[in-house]
Formats: C-alpha cells, sequence, structure tokens
C-alpha cells in the first residue's frame, strides 16, 4: 500500500470515499431509526396526539425517497412528482373504491396487496411512459416536461368524472388485512409500523441500488452524460430506470395515502405537493438517503404540526401581551412561501443541503469554480478516508 | 364558421397578453438560459399593483371618459415600473450569484422564487378572488353588423396596446447600442466581457424589460378576465411559457408568434372541446410536451448545439 497521501493513495481514497458513509450520517440514521421504531410509544407516554398528523409526513418523507433517486442520483429535475403519487392513489381507488365503476364491473373483490402491486407497476408504466419520449432533453427542458405531466394527471382525475367521480373523490377504498389483523381508520399504530416496514424496504432498495452497478451509472449520467456515454454507460436503459423506479416508489406512497384515508381526491396532488417534496429532498441533501429524510421530517412537521400549533402559541402570547401584530400571525398561512423561502436560501448558501452528499458535494464546488480553472484537491487523507 | 371566426378573434386578443408574458421569458432565457419561473408570478403582483390604482381612482360604470383613460394609462404606468423593479430585485437576490453555478441551481431557487412571489401576492391582496373594475366598456365592434360574431373593444385595445410595446422592444433589441450588448452578452457572455460590455448591467437590463412587459400584461389581462387572484400567475405563466417553447425560446418573432397560436388554441378548445374550459389546460400543456419532445427548437428557433 502506497504511503499516505501520495497520489495514487489520494486518487483511491477519492474514489471509495463517497461509498462510505461519513460519522454523522451513521449518527443521524441510528437516532432516527430507533425513534421511529419507539415513537407510538413516545407519543403515548408524552400524549403527545402527534402519532396521526405523522402519517402523511413519513408518507411524504417515502416519496421524497423515490424523488432522491430521480433527482438525486439520476440528476433529472422532476417537477411532476406528484403525478405519479396520484396515478398509485388512484389505482387502487379506481380497483377497489365500491363507488368506482371499475371495481363494480370486476367479477371478484380486488384485495388490498393485489391493487398495491397492480399500483406498483401502472406507476411504473407511466414512468416510462413519460420518461421514454423525454431522454433527448436538456436538464431544463425535461424539468418542465416533467411539469406538464404533473399538471395534466391532476385535470385528468378530476375531469374523468365516469371514472373517478371527479372533484367529489373516491371513498371506501381497500384497507390491508395483516394475517388477519384488520387495518383500519382507528388502528393508528398498525399504520404507522406498515409504514415503518414499507420504509425499511424502500431505504434498503434505495441503498442497494445507489451501490449498484446501475447507481454508479446514474451518478456517472449525472456528472456528465456524454462522458457517461462514452465509457459504455447505455443513457436510454440508465434514465428509463430511473424514471420507472422513482415512480413505482412514488405509487407505493399512493397505495398507502389513499388507502389509510380510504380516499382519493384531485387537489391532493397538485404542483405544491411536487415542490413541497423538491424542497424536501433539497434541504436534506440531494443524494443522501439520511439527509432526505431528514429534510422531509423537518418540512414536513414544520408544514403540518408546528406551524399550526406555533400559531396558536403566537396568538397566545399575543392575546396575553396584548401586541395586537402576534394575534394575526397565522403561520399556516405562509407555508407556500416558506417552501420558497426554502429552496431559494438553499440555493444561494448550501447548495449541497444540510447534509450533503460527500460526491454531489464536490461536483458543485468544482462547477462552481470559473471554467479552465484547476481546483486542486491539497487535502491529505489516511486510509479510512478521512482528512488529515 | 361563425364560431370558428370567433375563437380566432377572441384568441388573438388572448393571445396579445400571452405574448406579452411570453417575451419576458424568451428574453431572459435567451441571454441567460435560465427559465425564469418566477414570471408568470410576477404578472400575478403586477395585476394587484394594476388592481390597485384602478380602484384608487374608484372606477366605475359613471366614470367620465377622461378618467378612464387616465386611470388606465397610470395604472399601465404603475405596473409597468413595478414590474421592472420586481424583476430586477429578483435577478439581483436569487439569481445572480448562481450564474456559474449548475443549471438546475439558479432553477430550483426560480422555482423558490415563485413560490415567495405568491405568498407576497396572498398577504397583499388576501385568498379571494378579487374583481378587477372594467375600465373600457362593454362595446361590441362588430353589433351593428349583425353577423354572429363578436369583437369588443376591449379586444381591440388589447391588440393597440400590444402592438407598439412590442415594436419598441424590437426596436431596443436589434437598434439600440443596450440591445446589442445584449445580443452580444446572449453569444457569448465571456467574450462580450471581454469586450467592455457590463455584464450585470446587460442581464439586469434584459430582466428589467421583461418585468416591463409583464406589468403591462398585468393591465390588459385584468382587462380581459375583470378578475385576478394570487394564484393566477402559476398557469398563466405556464401557459406563456408553452408560447414562448412554441414560437422557439430566445426568439422575440417566435414568443410573440406562439403567444398569439396559444391565445387561439385555448379559445379553440373552450368553444369546440366538450366540458372545453376543464380540459383547454391540458391540451395546451399537452402541446407543451409534444413540441419540446419532438421540436424544442420551436417553430422558429433555430437548431442550438447542446450544451449542457
Amino acid at each position: 500500500m502506497a504511503a499516505v497521501g501520495t497520489p495514487l493513495n489520494r486518487t483511491l481514497v477519492r474514489v471509495r470515499k463517497p461509498f462510505s458513509e461519513d460519522r454523522t450520517t451513521a449518527v443521524v440514521a441510528t437516532t432516527l431509526s430507533v425513534l421511529a421504531l419507539t415513537y407510538p410509544l413516545i407519543d403515548r407516554a408524552l400524549n403527545l396526539g402527534a402519532l396521526d398528523d405523522l402519517f402523511p409526513i413519513v408518507v411524504y418523507i417515502l416519496l421524497a425517497l423515490g424523488l432522491n433517486i430521480v433527482v438525486g442520483f439520476a440528476g433529472l429535475l422532476d417537477l411532476g412528482y406528484a403525478a405519479f403519487f396520484a396515478i398509485g392513489a388512484y389505482t387502487v381507488a379506481i380497483l377497489t373504491s365500491p363507488s368506482s365503476p371499475v371495481a363494480s364491473w370486476l367479477p371478484f373483490e380486488l384485495n388490498f396487496w393485489a391493487a398495491l402491486i397492480l399500483a406498483f407497476f401502472t406507476a411504473a408504466i407511466f414512468g416510462v411512459i413519460l420518461g421514454a419520449p423525454t431522454l433527448r432533453l436538456r436538464g431544463d427542458y425535461l424539468a418542465i416536461v416533467t411539469l406538464g405531466f404533473g399538471e395534466i394527471v391532476p385535470i385528468v382525475f378530476r375531469n374523468a368524472v365516469g371514472l373517478t367521480k371527479g372533484d367529489q373523490g373516491l371513498n371506501a377504498i381497500a384497507q390491508p388485512n395483516i394475517f388477519g389483523y384488520e387495518l383500519n381508520s382507528s388502528t393508528l399504530w398498525g399504520w404507522w409500523y406498515l409504514l415503518m416496514l414499507v420504509g425499511l424496504l424502500i431505504i434498503f432498495m434505495a441503498r442497494r441500488l445507489r451501490d449498484s452497478r446501475l447507481g454508479r451509472a446514474w451518478m456517472a449520467m449525472r456528472e456528465d452524460e456524454i462522458a457517461a456515454a462514452s465509457m459504455g454507460i447505455d443513457l436510454v436503459k440508465t434514465k428509463l430506470f430511473a424514471f420507472a423506479l422513482g415512480a413505482s416508489f412514488s405509487g407505493l406512497a399512493g397505495v398507502l395515502f389513499a388507502s389509510r384515508y380510504s380516499f382519493a381526491n384531485p387537489s391532493q396532488f397538485e404542483f405544491s405537493t411536487s415542490v413541497l417534496l423538491l424542497s424536501m429532498v433539497i434541504l436534506g441533501g440531494l443524494g443522501n438517503i439520511w439527509g432526505v429524510i431528514v429534510g422531509g421530517l423537518l418540512l414536513g412537521v414544520f408544514d403540518r404540526i408546528l406551524s399550526a400549533r406555533a400559531t396558536g402559541w403566537i396568538q397566545g402570547l399575543g392575546d396575553a401581551t396584548g401586541i395586537e401584530l402576534l394575534e394575526k400571525v397565522n403561520l399556516r398561512d405562509s407555508r407556500v412561501g416558506f417552501f420558497g423561502l426554502t429552496l431559494v436560501l438553499m440555493m444561494l448558501l448550501r447548495p449541497e443541503g444540510l447534509l450533503p452528499n460527500a460526491q454531489r458535494k464536490r461536483e458543485l464546488e468544482a462547477q462552481a469554480t470559473p471554467e479552465g480553472e484547476v481546483r486542486v484537491d491539497e487535502t491529505l487523507y489516511d486510509k479510512r478516508g478521512e482528512p488529515l | 364558421m361563425q364560431d370558428l371566426i370567433q375563437a380566432l378573434l377572441t384568441g388573438l386578443a388572448l393571445g396579445s397578453v400571452f405574448a406579452l408574458i411570453a417575451l419576458g421569458y424568451t428574453l431572459v432565457y435567451g441571454i441567460i438560459e435560465l427559465i425564469n419561473f418566477a414570471h408568470g408570478d410576477l404578472f400575478m403582483l403586477t395585476s394587484f399593483a394594476a388592481l390597485t390604482v384602478l380602484e384608487a381612482f374608484a372606477i366605475g360604470r359613471g366614470s367620465p371618459l377622461g378618467t378612464k383613460v387616465g386611470a388606465l394609462f397610470l395604472a399601465l404606468l404603475v405596473a409597468m415600473l413595478f414590474g421592472a423593479v420586481v424583476n430586477v430585485l429578483i435577478e439581483r437576490l436569487a439569481y445572480r450569484r448562481l450564474r456559474n453555478a449548475p443549471r438546475l441551481t439558479p432553477l430550483i431557487s426560480a422555482i423558490g422564487m415563485s413560490f415567495i412571489l405568491i405568498q407576497i401576492g396572498q398577504y397583499w391582496k388576501g385568498s379571494r378572488p378579487l374583481d378587477v373594475p372594467r375600465v373600457i366598456n362593454r362595446l361590441d365592434l362588430l353589433g351593428p353588423l349583425d353577423i354572429g360574431v363578436r369583437f369588443f373593444l376591449r379586444d381591440l385595445i388589447l391588440i393597440l396596446v400590444t402592438i407598439p410595446i412590442l415594436l419598441g422592444l424590437l426596436y431596443v433589441v436589434n437598434r439600440t447600442r443596450i440591445g446589442k450588448a445584449m445580443r452580444a452578452t446572449a453569444q457569448d457572455r465571456d467574450a462580450s466581457a471581454l469586450m467592455g460590455i457590463d455584464i450585470n448591467r446587460t442581464i439586469a437590463f434584459a430582466f428589467l424589460l421583461g418585468g416591463a412587459l409583464a406589468g403591462a400584461a398585468g393591465v390588459m389581462y385584468g382587462q380581459y378576465t375583470l378578475t385576478t387572484d394570487y394564484q393566477r400567475g402559476f398557469e398563466t405563466g405556464l401557459k406563456a411559457f408553452t408560447a414562448a417553447v412554441l414560437g422557439g425560446i430566445g426568439n422575440l418573432n417566435g414568443a410573440v408568434l406562439g403567444g398569439l397560436l396559444i391565445g387561439i388554441i385555448q379559445a379553440m378548445s373552450e368553444r369546440f372541446l366538450q366540458n372545453g374550459s376543464a380540459w383547454a389546460n391540458a391540451v395546451i400543456f399537452a402541446i407543451l410536451i409534444t413540441i419540446l419532445v419532438f421540436r424544442p427548437s420551436g417553430l422558429l428557433g433555430e437548431q442550438t448545439p447542446d450544451k449542457a
């Protein structure tokens, strides 16, 4: 083994480092996992009553993990990601809701699990349908095409009244039965652990994908398409896999969401949902799975829980002190601006996110230097890839 | 037949508003290759500014002609100034520092900016749809002919306001010194800087022009629909962006052509499709996708080499 700091060693460490996660991430991952598994107990012990409010947040985090595959790993900016969420939700709704014509036309009653698998593949197919024609597009044009798609999908669900009941939405969607344990709207613990199970599965798959041949191809493509193609990467296949996998994860989350509330309605899947998800991924750190979870948790808790409760506290403070300005504060109305501010500030100050992916961070730094100027990394690394 | 002509006329009037907004997208994209996502919401804010002016004049049905004309001109002036200033500020705050960043970074910043503007709009005038006072009387110019086709004074004025603005813009870009600087910067930023062009000023000027045009659109669109609200910008902006792409983004004539076509397409889908107003948007966004996929250079654009 060459001595520490020789050019060869530095290169080796540089190549290996992105694939070994650093200590911060390990601490965050352990803390989050323990918290997630014990949360229902904590919630009950401290009487927080937030378990029900946390459900949509966790679903959004699952969605953000899926979006992270498309945007973070493969570098394809998808602004219509909520469309696949809608497709997953509506697939299960159309297949199992008694008010949908398809479910009543089917000769047998489809159960939740069958619908789940169908929804997973339906979303993947739509991912490919959207992905296939966009393969030749540059980054920003791709973003707009996905945005257009994301706009069309809710319009279709809203106006195809015969199939979806339009704005009224579909209700009484099938709910899962796990070895005789029936989940319904009041079994909060059951839903929580089902989500955790799916979450674990998604995290596991995302990690394995990232370190697989396909994952390395995604990252190579993200950095430089032309160079990746000349190294023998099949861009068409690589991009389609990113779209299909991202979409199917989103579809999965859609099924859980629709089934938990037993209801699907077009207004749940609009552009602001796609932007909320994008903000989560960017706040946490594009490409870093645990970063995305932290980002999702922060934004989600603010959006769904803290904004409402903090509004109450501030207004209460206003009442107590007689300051009129405080009484009028309503943070719930400010959610849109809050997401926007998050995006702008992150882009200006810390584009790599709160918990950056090491490789991604270096890319951003390299591209930020003016063309022609070569930035030489003078840091010495020890064998484990830690800077000396 | 009458339906067809009617849709064409309505579409031309509506399309000239889209053209004004589309020019803002095209100016900015032409010079720094950024899809200025916040542009539609800037348009929404200018319509609020115009509304404030019209409300200050307490325009009603019976207001004298002089007051109406004066109020309309003042609203135009205020909205255009407001749009120009805000757009330059946005560029300074959210985009300038990201000029050398990877391509998607400023785009995400622009999306964020768009949401900030929506929030400002919501704080400014609340969440409910607002009535815009009618300044131009509801006068059917083709009424006396009695041919079953209607063309309102409003539509005529919309087109009459748009044309000189477009000619002025073409003059500025093609004939003046700053226009030449803009074209040079669009071609090669570094080389232009070496030739002594102040890049920051030139780019800011493109945002200024785009903002002013959005201001004009804010006034005229308000007179067309007689209503506005804080969410109006997203959808209208996306349609105008479609127009810019349809014509060939970066190409001024293309933006105008695209705007008129999108206006006509919207009018036609509303008239001829069953439940048309619900589906019109889906039709326009489908066109957007089709064009981006099959002819990203648009109708009048030139094929540009892939830089990414």
